[in-house]
């Protein structure tokens, strides 16, 4: 996640000081990437240098308040007009200890798989109630709202995804445990 | 902790012989009053047979079925043909809603089976409709309808009559995505207000709205996902 991106984002709605834009953040986004003061600040600091924001004085408490400069807007623009790129997957470490689990001997890898299925769907679990309480309040927060759905989807194509694996895995070993018999034959026959 | 539906040892096989299918085998299952419990599986899980017979719209080979203290199998027809108007709730995928009768007309049909009297149960079925948030399309007929509309009224039809046990096959999966989802919210509602809920789904995102999630494979119960927050619920408050 681009937390340079996102501080000039913010400061589209106007000027402001590193806590204020952590804490517009993390409204935003419920606490799901927490940032800490100190990251905002070296980011703001090295925005600077490139001339994207500047320092439009103090404010009545003393802090430092930044605001965008004109090369700081267009990149707002390019980031809000470009697609992420897909390109490069981020790691993913299901994906890869199952990628193991299935080479590397002695892996009961339908235990992974239902063990992980149960700990995601809890999970799923918690977003759910937490999207429940959401409803429930008096005035719904949209952004907070549609990050909440985007863990909600992620969680359940990951579920999706594990029983995939579970159903190629049992078709893989009844194939094998048939293959030394008749089942090539039989390919060939149909 | 009062449960609505007990399966004990549950197996169902479905034909004889060599091609006999065993559906179910020997399934232990509750779902206690205040508790929306989700069954998850592929096709071909038993998923649909364990809510059948819940129903009892079928009879297990071996193994008992309990609905609020009453065991199917050893009901009449007529006793348990009356324990699916009054105890038990079904929603489906597809809403099952008579096209010929209004909306008001279909939730009162079960109350009016049951032997109430016309106004009686009409009264009690626009309440289930105002319930359900349709109460001024009572007089309206099925087809004059949106899904997420006829599914509420399917909902209504499976809760009047105070039933506490509801079974929902797919009840989401002819909706869109937000509408599914209010649909979702009133089965929560009803089993926070006391009824027991069971919900098939093959969608991760609609079983989470339940406190537990139980995975079928090949008619065993293989993970069981959610604490039962149910006990807690109940001694802080309700006492029931």
């Amino acid at each position: 996640m681009s937390v340079r991106q996102a501080l000039l984002a913010l400061l589209e709605q106007g000027p402001m000081y590193g806590y204020q834009l952590r804490s517009e953040f993390e409204q935003r986004t419920g606490g799901t990437w927490p940032l800490n003061v100190g990251q905002v600040y070296t980011t703001l600091t090295r925005l600077e240098r490139d001339g994207l924001v500047a320092g439009a004085g103090a404010d009545d408490e003393g802090h430092v308040v930044y605001r965008l400069t004109e090369d700081g807007h267009g990149e707002v623009a390019t980031w809000f007009t470009t697609p992420v790129a897909r390109t490069q997957p981020p790691r993913d470490e299901l994906a890869i200890k199952l990628a193991l689990a299935v080479t590397v001997p002695g892996v009961d890898v339908g235990r992974v798989i239902q063990q992980q299925r149960t700990a995601t769907m809890k999970a799923l679990q918690d977003y759910t109630r937490l999207k429940r309480s959401e409803r429930g309040a008096e005035r719904v927060d949209l952004a907070w709202g549609l990050v909440l759905d985007s863990l909600v989807f992620a969680a359940e194509a990951e579920i999706r995804w594990l029983d995939h694996c579970e159903s190629r895995l049992r078709r893989a070993a009844r194939e094998q445990s048939a293959a030394p018999a008749s089942a090539p034959v039989q390919e060939e026959a149909r | 902790m009062s449960a609505v539906l007990t399966l004990d040892r549950v197996s169902r096989v479905h034909g004889e012989g060599a091609s006999a299918v065993e559906a179910l085998k020997s399934v232990t299952f509750t779902a206690a009053a205040g508790e929306l419990v989700a069954v998850m599986g592929p096709s071909g899980s038993g998923k649909s047979t364990l809510l059948t017979l819940a129903g009892g719209l079928d009879s297990p080979t071996s193994g008992t079925v309990t609905v609020e203290g009453a065991d199917l199998g050893s009901l009449g027809l007529k006793d348990r043909a009356r324990m699916r108007r009054t105890a038990i709730g079904y929603v489906f995928q597809d809403f099952n809603l008579i096209p010929a009768l209004t909306a008001a007309e279909n939730v009162a049909l079960p109350l009016e089976l049951d032997g109430q009297r016309p106004r009686a149960a009409r009264a009690a079925a626009r309440l289930a409709l105002d319930e359900v948030g349709i109460g001024h399309l009572a007089d309206r007929f099925p087809d004059d309808m949106s899904g997420g509309q006829a599914q509420r009224v399917a909902i209504a039809r499976a809760v009047v009559g105070e039933r506490r046990l509801i079974l929902a096959d797919e009840p989401t999966g002819a909706l869109d995505t937000e509408t599914g989802e209010d649909i979702l919210q009133l089965l929560r509602a009803r089993c926070d207000a006391g009824a027991a809920g069971v919900l098939v789904t093959h969608e991760a995102r609609h079983a989470a709205w339940a406190d537990r999630v139980v995975f079928l494979r090949d008619g065993v119960v293989v993970d069981e996902s959610g604490s039962a927050p149910v006990d807690a619920l109940l001694d802080a408050g309700q006492g029931r």
